[in-house]
């Protein structure tokens, strides 16, 4: 195709606009196809869509449109319509011809999928006025769920290559760093680092060839952030790096995906052929003689790779083992050569910045935080999903206005922030804003941003040993520290989970992980401790009851579970006896259920099943 | 091990030797190679490591390093199904450790292994990025949401 010109990339979006902007009688349906959605068959639902428009003669005025994620997974498939934003939730296949006819004959929005407010129980027809939207800002997902992610046209029309467009033709590469300086953009990788600060030292270096690489090495678990921004807006990142790559002087740029991201992967691709196709990427770039390409390299599994300099070594073949640092990445990273990583969010945040500029971004935020961070907000919460809010949002509101609090009438227990490397923080340290320093100080970190809701149910020594057990897989096995350090925090957990726990074994976790923390060369070993010192920090009272009274109260811990049914709460419903896989349970009508212990497997089932905790 | 394991066929190494001369000479090919041989032969015994060695001009030891270090590597055989079960914090406290433990009972198969007629191979994984669903697995190319135990055992034995 011909290469793109400024008034190339205008008219693109002139033409695309008005297919966008509907006229009266026209709708678009923007139907949901994050990962979550696809797995819930949005696929069978689009299909079934469009065969019903076309049979009812009414796909001229009635477009199906396939978007990236939307967020509130939990509810999909979803569908909204647009102009009004009507949200349609959790389809089905074969409801798909009434709701043609109620909604786009008959005029009237069909009230069966709406979404149901938590609180009133009222019918809310439109995204924007339900509690998971409202309080949420797009700018990192501004195009979430209003673009097609697999046509370049209407990225385009929503701005898509503007800010590149600004800078390769009116900016010198050291403006477009004091401008990104000027926004206070962190990194939300997870470590916070200024970005300007290492696109300046990246430009310093006079090495050539440089590289620009983008980490979608989303490790963590519970989080989905990178994927669903790679997913819904691809070339917002793509845009992004090529930006970074103009400020450095770099010609080459490498996204690093979970090979777990498949979606991810293939729009991504989709993306970068379409961007090639229209001299968006390759030589003299917009006519103005700047090189860039990219090329995408999907991950082989290892949560290490997420560390900067672990993922460059993986990027050349090699075993991915963080190396020790000075020099940094941006003097001697990939092949030995000056090289700015960035995450998939941060690049995304990119494009705004210039074409805003520094000064809109940093309108928002704290003082040391500007702008948004996107959360993966998931565990035992009301509204599982993808969430987008200023820095500074205290985790009060994410969990109870957003997350709409804690289901099945459970109470809160923790809230666990940063991955693995994070913390666990209790109830009382809700009113905690989210910004880098304020959950530095609490003893959790930012992270990339996964929020994972624990309720009651969950036993704190058994998430730590999660955690833990987690970190002692995924350890290179470079340091002694965490290679062999967490190993043993890992086996004194295990044995405090078994009963055979001594008082001080909570000191001994203590100061090992302190040692680990301070010992240790990367990220990983460094941070990989904050899950037991912050269970120690805020639920010691939990480790107490396992070491003294041999007690789990969350009822998780299977050796320290009587597996006995208390007479006085049993409300002899005789649901424990069907959820036992092992018919240890007997149970007639009218009489406290009974265990016997000789057949029990201690599988947990029946506690699960119990509605009025009677079994301890 | 019993099972004889190093039985390549000669088409999947002509394919391997594709694969090789495709990226031969590219920085940092070793990975994508691995990655596109395991798909041809589904794991990666001593053989094709061997032969991937000597295609990309380097040593075995460090073949195997890069092998032995990625989880997306085996060089085990798997199953015709693939079962993931994620273990990602979101689907723990969702309850995905009971949904292995029964699989792992009904299957008769420990996570790691694979089924006696290599109908299934287990594996617990590490976030599948799909939270939203809480528990998840994956069976082949299917994600599957929503899970407890008996509905994971159900969707599993409708794979034949």
């Amino acid at each position: 195709m011909e290469q793109l010109t400024i008034e190339g990339l205008k008219q693109i979006k002139e033409q695309t606009l008005p297919s966008m902007t509907l006229a009266d009688g026209h709708f678009r349906l923007m139907v949901c196809a994050g990962t979550g959605c696809v797995s819930c068959g949005c696929f069978k639902v689009r299909d079934r869509l469009e065969t019903e428009l076309n049979e009812r003669g009414l796909s001229d005025r009635v477009k199906v449109v396939t978007t990236g994620c939307n967020g509130f997974c939990a509810q999909g498939p979803i569908m909204v319509v647009q102009p009004q934003g009507v949200f349609y939730k959790k389809l089905t296949v074969e409801d798909i011809p009434a709701l043609v006819q109620e909604h786009f004959i008959n005029g009237s929005p069909v009230e069966k999928y709406l979404y149901t407010d938590l609180a009133s129980k009222k019918k809310i027809p439109l995204m924007g006025d339900i509690p998971f939207f409202r309080h949420q800002t797009l700018r990192a997902l501004r195009n979430r769920g209003l673009i097609d992610a697999e046509n370049i046209h209407e990225a385009i029309a929503r701005d898509a290559y503007a800010a590149l467009s600004k800078v390769l033709l009116s900016m010198t590469p050291e403006e477009v760093i004091q401008e990104v300086k000027t926004s206070g953009l962190r990194g939300r990788g997870g470590a916070g680092f200024p970005t300007g600060q290492k696109w300046e030292e990246g430009r310093r270096y006079t090495s050539f060839p440089k590289y620009v690489i983008c980490n979608g090495d989303e490790g963590d678990p519970g989080a989905f952030m990178d994927r669903s921004v790679l997913e819904a807006d691809p070339h917002a990142v793509l845009e992004g790096m090529m930006i970074c790559g103009y400020a450095l002087d770099a010609h080459q740029g490498y996204i690093y995906v979970r090979a777990e991201y498949p979606l991810a992967i293939h729009r991504l691709n989709i993306a970068i052929a379409q961007a090639r196709s229209y001299g968006l990427l390759g030589k003299n770039i917009l006519g103005s003689g700047f090189d860039f390409d990219i090329d995408i390299y999907p991950g082989a599994g290892a949560f290490v790779c997420g560390e900067s300099t672990a993922l460059m070594l993986s990027l050349e073949g090699k075993r991915g083992m963080p190396r020790i640092k000075p020099p940094r990445s941006t003097e001697a990273g990939l092949w030995g050569q000056p090289t700015v990583l960035n995450n998939v969010e941060t690049f995304a945040n990119t494009p705004s910045v210039l074409l805003k500029g520094g000064a809109w971004f940093s309108s928002l935020g704290t003082s040391g935080s500007k702008g948004t961070k996107v959360f993966a907000l998931t565990g035992t919460i009301e509204n599982v999903g993808l969430i987008e809010v200023p820095m500074g949002t205290t985790l009060r509101t994410i969990v109870y206005d957003i997350g709409g609090g804690i289901p099945d009438k459970r109470e809160f227990r923790a809230i666990q922030i940063g991955g693995p490397s994070g913390a666990c923080l209790p109830a009382s340290l809700l009113d905690t804003e989210v910004d880098f320093d304020s959950l530095d100080e609490a003893g959790a970190m930012m992270g990339s941003g996964g929020l994972v809701v624990m309720n009651d149910s969950t036993c704190m020594v058994d998430t730590a040993r999660f955690f833990t057990d987690f970190s002692v897989d995924e350890s290179c096995g470079k340091c002694t520290p965490c290679r062999i350090g967490l190993k043993v925090m890992l086996n004194i957990l295990h044995r405090i989970i078994a009963g055979k726990g001594t008082m001080e074994d909570i000191d001994l976790l203590g100061r090992l992980g302190e040692h680990i923390k301070e010992s240790s060369h990367c990220g990983l070993g460094k941070t990989a401790p904050n899950p037991v010192l912050s269970t120690i920090r805020y639920f010691r009272n939990e480790y107490e009851a396992h070491i003294q009274e041999k007690r789990c109260p969350a009822l998780v811990c299977a050796d320290l579970i009587q597996f006995r049914v208390d007479p006085d709460r049993c409300k002899m419903c005789g649901l424990c006896k069907k959820a036992c896989p092992a018919e240890a349970v007997t149970w007639e009508k009218k009489t406290p259920a009974v265990i016997d212990s000789t057949k029990c497997i201690r599988c947990r089932s029946c506690i699960q099943a119990c509605k009025f905790k009677a079994i301890e | 091990m019993s099972l004889q394991l190093d039985i390549v066929g000669i088409e999947e190494l002509e394919k391997i030797d594709r694969v090789i001369a495709k990226y031969k000479g590219r920085h940092g090919s070793l990975i994508p190679v691995l990655k596109e041989s395991q798909d041809v032969v589904g794991y990666l015994p001593k053989l094709v490591q061997r032969r991937i060695a000597a295609g990309l001009n380097v040593s075995p030891s460090q073949v195997y390093g890069v092998v032995s270090f990625y989880a997306f590597f085996t060089i085990v055989p798997r199953g015709k199904h693939v079962i993931r079960v994620c273990l990602g914090t979101a689907c723990y406290v969702r309850g995905s450790q009971q949904i292995i433990e029964r699989i792992e009972k009904e299957l008769g198969v420990k996570v790691g292994g694979i089924t006696k007629d290599r109908k299934f191979s287990l594996e617990a994984v590490r976030c599948l990025g799909a939270c939203g669903l809480a528990p998840v697995m994956t069976v082949g190319q299917d994600t599957h949401g929503m899970l407890d135990p008996g509905r994971a055992i159900e969707i599993v034995r409708s794979y034949t």
